[in-house]
């Protein structure tokens, strides 16, 4: 092989002027953290709202839900990004479409929203799964003891969903951060962006993806660790949770 | 309010969009599928094995590729491939690989990883008293595994596995950052040379809505049908 290995890459200036290489790939993990952490507030939220409107005791509400969710779920993920970023500012009104294209780092919102709403299609299932898990008996003693609906809902089938759901969430909120890399495609300079771009600067290819697969594989693990650590301090005591 | 749209591109570059693009796109989905269980079988087999190394050997394997985003693995590929090439064929220089090779090879690795995990569940689910009966009438592990276990482990897990690869449908346009020509690739290729965002990419989204949704019924009802009775 007559590849020239060069691991001191990494400390050496890079063309971008500030920093190092090294820095340039930390730049990266930034966006890389930011967008995955807004996406996934936006995926829990949205996710939870349509999980629950798909378990109401309302045909409008559960076709609403469900057309939600396969609308989300049977795009590509890439596609959705173009639909977002390329399209939906040519069909609003002229003022809110040009205010939507000169919008600072609109790369950035395109991309949190964009991996949110489509996570968001994820987390319904899940919530809508960890909903119908829960004995009948629960929602009926909460409507026996005078609780308006929405009432069972806060007070009694959400707690127990969120804290039976969150082994799947974690998987979900890792493929969060995973999915944060697509929106390379509509120019977000998040972390595979980066190392692609060290990659061009510096011809070191290998160098530059292994120190990325490294980063993920840490965030990846400390996501992990901590999630699974708070599964163990909220999980139901008598509920054999996921795994 | 509306922009100007014009349906006729669509029409126009349909041949190009479907004999190019989509046969791309769904060759590389078939193959891809098939070549990943395979190798996510023998994955599996190897996870469940009680030989020494083997199943820490798997299980490293398949949670690397798990924790990795699939653009960066199509990069890594995209450019290990060609050195990798190289050592086996013993040639002086980085091998030429084409965008099909490289992106099935791409494919068929990251997903092996997903479908191992899928017959590893289908494996256990069969009761190990059918392994013990095959190796009491003189069967060897290859004959137990291929005639017995792994037939059923298929057809138990089939519904997930054919919902695994309506997923890994999706995920082929992905190969739009490697530049190559599939569906979505020859959607913004005329999107970009006609200036026609707006329609390339609408039609885009509601093709690929069409084959995954109209995909996921038939799973939804063959689910229904090919449960086993118990």
């Amino acid at each position: 092989m007559n590849y020239h290995w060069n691991w001191g890459i990494f400390l050496e200036p890079s063309p971008e002027g500030i920093g190092t290489y090294f820095d340039m790939l930390m730049m990266g993990l930034r966006w890389t953290l930011v967008t995955a952490v807004l996406a996934w507030i936006i995926a829990v939220s949205l996710g939870s709202a349509v999980g629950v409107l798909r378990t109401l005791p309302s045909r409008l509400g559960v076709g609403l839900g469900d057309a939600y969710v396969e609308f989300f779920r049977n795009i590509p993920l890439l596609v959705q990004l173009f639909l977002w970023y390329f399209v939906l500012p040519e069909l609003l009104p002229k003022d809110l479409g040009n205010w939507l294209k000169t919008l600072p780092n609109a790369s950035f919102w395109t991309g949190a929203v964009g991996v949110g709403l489509f996570m968001s299609a994820r987390i319904a299932e899940q919530v809508k799964a960890g909903i119908q898990s829960l004995p009948r008996g629960q929602s009926m003693a909460a409507t026996a003891l005078g609780l308006t609906t929405a009432q069972t809902y806060i007070y009694v089938l959400l707690p127990m969903t969120l804290r039976i759901i969150l082994p799947p969430l974690t998987s979900e909120t890792l493929n969060t951060l995973k999915n944060t890399s697509v929106a390379l495609t509509i120019g977000l300079a998040e972390l595979t962006a980066r190392t692609r771009a060290m990659q061009e600067y510096s011809f070191q290819v290998f160098e530059a993806f292994t120190a990325a697969t490294v980063i993920y594989l840490v965030i990846n693990a400390l996501i992990t660790v901590v999630l699974r650590r708070f599964e163990k301090a909220i999980a139901i005591p008598g509920y054999v949770a996921g795994t | 309010m509306l922009p100007d749209i014009d349906f006729n591109v669509i029409a126009r570059s349909l041949p190009y969009l479907f004999r190019q693009g989509m046969s791309f796109t769904l060759t590389l989905t078939a193959l891809a599928a098939l070549g990943g269980l395979l190798l996510g079988t023998l994955l599996a087999l190897m996870r469940l094995s009680t030989l020494p190394i083997l199943a820490p050997l798997a299980t490293g394997y398949v949670n690397l590729m798990r924790s990795l985003p699939l653009v960066l693995v199509i990069f890594w590929f995209y450019f290990l491939v060609p050195f990798v090439g190289q050592v086996i064929l013993r040639a002086d220089r980085p091998v030429e690989v084409g965008a099909f090779a490289s992106a099935l090879i791409t494919f068929t690795l990251f997903e092996a990883a997903y479908f191992s995990e899928i017959m590893r569940a289908g494996i256990q689910s069969i009761p190990r008293g059918q392994l013990a009966a095959g190796y009491a009438i003189g069967l060897t592990y290859w004959q137990v595994m291929g005639y017995i276990i792994v037939p059923q482990a298929v057809r138990n897990m089939l519904p997930v596995i054919l919902t695994q690869t309506i997923i890994l449908f999706q995920d082929t346009s992905l190969v739009y950052v490697i530049s190559i020509t599939d569906f979505l690739g020859a959607a913004s290729n005329v999107a970009q040379r006609d200036g026609r965002l707006i329609e390339m990419y609408v039609f885009a989204a509601l093709v690929y809505f069409a084959i995954s949704f109209s995909a996921s019924r038939l799973v939804k009802s063959l689910q229904m049908r090919t449960a086993i009775p118990r």
